[in-house]
């Protein structure tokens, strides 16, 4: 059953991305990264992480994708149905992909995976707020810190100047 | 909970090997099956309490048919029944203009998000789908797909009325989502788990000599949070005096102007659910779950679902009490309230519980 879901799961998040990519209507793009970023929740909880998989629901559907929902409607003319995009550069780029894909790809594979025996953990919560406020207390304050300067920064532009 | 004894017990009669696929199937079906009427009473019953209590608000009788046939029963009482029947009979209409696919897939979207929110609600001891250890966060994470459906159908519909109202939903259900997980941390700082059962078990036993051991009633904060959880919970829900995105007097019906029949019903159906959600996460996190208001009184099974469910009843009354009394919000005070007045209380009280924790309890 889990072997299934699993492969479902991979098929659904790689399908999507590739929509997310191909099309030609932004908005069904930003739709599509929907199903994709569900389907990458669905893999941490594949890996025990179930309140990873919850963060990534909460803040990238619920939070970020609306906002760039958000940006499509607002920046485009409000009223037309017709948000197209298209690709540029296409022989560039896809050199730049498949160089990037095989470094990856290569990384990967060479890489030497620690295995662990599989075995759900109690619970992941505590254990995660532990470390964010022991051992990796000074990259989460300077995250903190920068994400006040970008909203600082965003509240200053988009300030009239008077 | 239910899953897992399910699972157990068709696991027991041997027909199946452990971990199938098919017995997985049938029980997340079986398990699911009461979730969605659980949704349809709850949109009946709710219905009609609705069309009651804004009549009596307005002094006026509501539904009053006298018998059967076509007069919808004694004191309306088929009312909603009746409803039910002529929006499964209206025609389905979708727009030319309209973007066809989006159109037919968002109003299934709204319907889907508070189906799986459900199944982590414990409606007493043992009735709960599904006992996760992130109970209420993952309730709050699904929440907050159900704009995406909003999106959809403000502009597949192509009709600027439900862009506008898409657009509304999107700022305000963003900026709300801030207090409502806000004000549950600090009930998360108090229990130390996540996990709705052990919310609700944290809040066993009395509190000053008489009062149940609610987390309303555990400090000054938590009920201070309550207030603020409830009220940006009513904004999540689009409810009267938040329902700018639908607001009917500026922008028809907002995103949901072009549907009709059994579409329309989806949107219907997911609004009440989503009270239920909201008002079901406020009674699990701050008054006690299905804990009895008398500690120790009547706590088997059965009465636990009664007492849970008068305390949701009580909940969604108060909703409903807020939309036929309050005038709504305007754009800019709506987002005022949210940031300037729910977000720095909420971090406020966060604080405030922690030195609670700290020096007084």
């Amino acid at each position: 059953m889990s072997e299934f879901l699993f492969w479902f799961m991979t098929a659904m998040t790689i399908g999507s991305a590739l929509i997310v990519v191909l099309h030609s209507n932004l908005f069904y793009s930003a739709l599509a990264l929907v199903v994709t970023l569900f389907g990458v929740a669905g893999f941490y909880v594949f890996l025990w992480a179930d309140f990873l998989a919850g963060v990534q629901v909460l803040i990238y559907i619920g939070g970020i994708l609306i906002l760039i929902l958000f940006g499509i409607m607002l920046t485009n003319k409000i009223s037309s149905v017709n948000i197209s995009h298209s690709n540029f550069h296409q022989s560039i780029a896809a050199v730049i992909v498949l160089g990037i894909f095989s470094i990856l790809g290569w990384m990967i594979l060479r890489t030497p995976w620690l295995l662990i025996v599989q075995q759900e953990p109690e619970q992941t919560v505590g254990k995660i707020g532990r470390l964010l406020m022991t051992e990796y207390l000074l990259p989460f304050e300077v995250a903190s810190v920068l994400l006040l300067t970008a909203l600082i920064g965003a509240a200053m532009l988009s300030r009239k100047a008077n | 909970m239910v899953v897992d004894n399910l699972m157990q017990w068709f696991e027991s009669w041997t027909l199946w090997e452990a971990g199938s696929p098919l017995l997985f199937l049938i029980v997340v079906v079986i398990a699911g099956v009461p979730i969605f009427l659980l949704m349809a009473v709850n949109a009946l019953v709710a219905v009609y309490a609705e069309l009651k209590i804004s009549a009596f608000m307005q002094d006026r009788v509501g539904p009053m048919g006298q018998g059967p046939g076509l007069h919808a029963g004694k004191w309306g009482l088929l009312q909603t029944v009746a409803d039910a029947l002529k929006l499964l009979l209206k025609e389905d209409i979708i727009p030319t203009l309209a973007d066809r696919k989006l159109f037919i897939i968002a109003p299934f979207i709204i319907f889907v998000t508070p189906f799986i929110a459900l199944a982590a609600l414990p409606f007493n001891q043992n009735l709960l789908i599904a006992d996760l250890n992130i109970g209420v966060f993952y309730i709050l994470a699904v929440g907050s797909i159900s704009v995406i459906g909003i999106i959809m159908a403000g502009w597949s519909s192509n009709n600027k009325w439900s862009l506008y109202g898409a657009m509304r939903s999107a700022a305000q259900i963003v900026s709300y989502e801030i207090p409502v997980a806000l004000s549950i941390v600090s009930v998360i700082m108090l229990t130390g788990t996540l996990s709705m059962q052990g919310i609700i078990s944290y809040q066993d036993g009395t509190t000053l000599g008489i009062l149940p051991n609610w987390i309303l009633f555990n400090n000054p904060f938590s009920f201070i949070a309550f207030f603020i959880f409830f009220i940006s919970g009513v904004a999540e829900v689009n409810r009267t005096p938040f329902d700018i995105p639908e607001a009917e007097s500026e922008l028809v019906a907002g995103f949901h102007t072009e549907y009709s029949g059994m579409r329309w019903a989806f949107f219907f159906l997911s609004e009440y659910a989503n009270m239920l959600i909201i008002s079901g996460v406020a009674a699990v996190a701050f008054l006690g779950g299905w804990h009895s208001p008398i500690p120790g009184f009547l706590e088997s099974p059965g009465w636990s679902l009664f007492w849970f469910i008068s305390k949701v009843g009580m909940l969604i009354f108060i909703m409903m009490w807020f939309r036929w009394t309050f005038p709504r919000l305007r754009v800019d005070q709506l987002m005022n309230i949210c940031w300037k007045v729910l977000l720095p209380l909420a971090l406020l009280n966060i604080f405030g519980v922690g030195l609670w924790g700290l020096f007084v309890a």
